[in-house]
């Protein structure tokens, strides 16, 4: 394939930018555009919930990358700007301030947006995702309070941990009475969520949330589905998010779960996805995957980018995910479901730090660490690799441009 | 080539290490350290993807220098 004369990137966080610094790494010296809803220069969103929430890091220290960086990759860069619709038939996104701007070759970087609960548009109610998303509830816990998490995963007990720094008393709510036990195995879950009510976090696993309670415009409480009530001064839902893909509807895309792609991450011709939006199929795995850790974003931008010149390559990573608590650090690299037996590499599962090799169905399917990062690098490759660079796609898109 | 890194902000992935082994390795608790702060020509390709590969962007690349 040629090179394309215009490449414009939709969303402009870690995948997006990262896809645009890949192109020119790799060589594209066409022209270069990435387009992004937010207004302000771009942040990263792993500090978010941590160092931002509890103030030991001022918001630009939050810069996702360091100074210069953006300028040396050499793009227009449009913040402020969304889109709204595109047009495949006349290679055409529509923008909301912009007017059309038209591509030889699209890349969906819209990422993710929350879950919501009804009833939550209200002052006092917080999702967290962006920066504003975060200062807004830094103001609430700092205002005093009991803070209500809605969710036990990564983003809900990674908040509770930042406002427990910050003295703020904090009930976390989830319907799951084994949570973080797919994500990572029931025994590291079980340390990780004993962890939290050592410092004084209230869990409430096994019910759900019927309704926010409120007064006078603000929250004031849950009622959860087994008839409990709980009050608080602030909620925030920490329940997942969705892919954004509303801007696309209406072309024929698959956006069921995101954006649909081959292995190459193309989702028809001139048009592919790239981090939190992406589901593409892993050959590896065999089966389509939805990937939202950050370190994905930036694999894939790179195999986003390759294809993009023409390089056909199926993209085909072991996940790896990083997630923070209190002093705690734990890694993953592949996958640790529920059932998996975990076997020590390094360290005591029970106690002090350690790295596992996950087993399930006969097979090593990942590595969990704690508190051991340097030693997790030694170990990760105990995770079967895929040999993705060797490998040819076993399907595309391409065929039908 | 001049490589700067900025430890304060390191998550230790331990991506750079995988990528660019000769250039950066990681003390103790994980935290990125610099090896080479002007690398071998033929590493300087590998330090670029380290970059790349930082989920915390803690790795500057000065190409001038």
């Amino acid at each position: 394939m040629a090179d394309p004369r215009h490449v414009l990137v939709v969303g402009g966080s870690a995948a997006g930018l990262s896809t645009a610094e890949a192109l020119r790494r790799f060589g594209f010296d066409g022209a270069l555009t990435v387009l992004e809803a937010e207004p302000g220069p771009p942040y990263d969103r792993p500090p978010l919930s941590k160092q931002v929430l509890d103030g030991s890091w001022a918001p630009e220290r939050a810069a996702l990358f360091p100074a210069g960086r953006l300028a040396r990759i050499g793009f227009r860069h449009l913040t402020g700007v969304r889109a709204v619709a595109l047009d495949r038939r006349r290679r055409v996104v529509r923008t909301d301030v912009a007017g059309d701007i038209t591509y030889d070759e699209l890349v969906i970087a819209t990422g993710a947006a929350p879950r919501r609960l009804a009833g939550d548009r209200l002052p006092g109610v917080h999702v967290l995702r962006t920066m504003t998303d975060a200062l807004r509830l830094r103001d609430d816990l700092l205002g005093g309070g009991r803070l209500l998490v809605v969710g036990a995963g990564f983003v809900g007990l990674e908040v509770a941990a930042s406002a427990r720094r910050l003295g703020v008393p904090v009930t976390v709510v989830d319907p799951d009475p084994c949570a973080l036990a797919g994500r990572l195995g029931s025994a590291v879950a079980g340390r990780l969520l004993a962890l939290h009510a050592g410092h004084g976090v209230d869990l409430r696993l096994g019910a759900g949330v019927r309704r926010i309670t409120r007064s006078g415009g603000r929250p004031d409480g849950l009622d959860l589905t087994d008839g409990t009530h709980l009050e608080g001064a602030a909620v925030l839902v920490a329940i997942g998010c969705r892919p954004v893909v509303d801007w696309v509807a209406g072309n024929g895309l698959d956006a069921g779960d995101g954006v649909g792609c081959d292995p190459r991450c193309q989702a028809a011709p001139g048009i592919w996805a790239v981090g939190d939006v992406a589901r593409w199929h892993h050959d590896g795995f065999g089966r389509s995957m939805r990937i939202e850790h950050r370190q994905h974003a930036t694999e894939q931008a790179q195999a986003v980018a390759r294809n993009i010149l023409g390089a056909g390559l199926a993209f085909t990573p072991t996940p790896y995910f990083w997630t923070d608590h209190f002093d705690v650090r734990v890694q993953v690299a592949g996958f640790v479901p529920a059932g998996a037996t975990l076997r020590p590499v390094e360290g005591d599962i029970v106690q002090g730090r350690f790295v596992a090799r996950a087993e399930h169905g006969g097979r090593v399917t990942g590595v969990v660490a704690w508190n051991s990062a340097k030693a997790f690098t030694a170990h990760r490759r105990l995770v079967p690799a895929f040999a993705g660079a060797a490998r040819r796609p076993t399907s595309g898109n391409e065929e039908q441009s | 080539m001049k490589i700067r890194t900025e430890r304060d902000s390191c998550i230790s992935s331990g991506a750079c290490v995988l990528e660019a082994p000769q250039v950066f390795d990681q003390d103790d608790d994980g935290v990125v350290v610099l090896l080479r702060e002007s690398p071998a020509a033929d590493a300087e390709d590998a330090a670029r993807n380290a970059m790349m590969a930082c989920p915390a962007a803690v790795i500057t690349i000065d190409e001038d220098a």
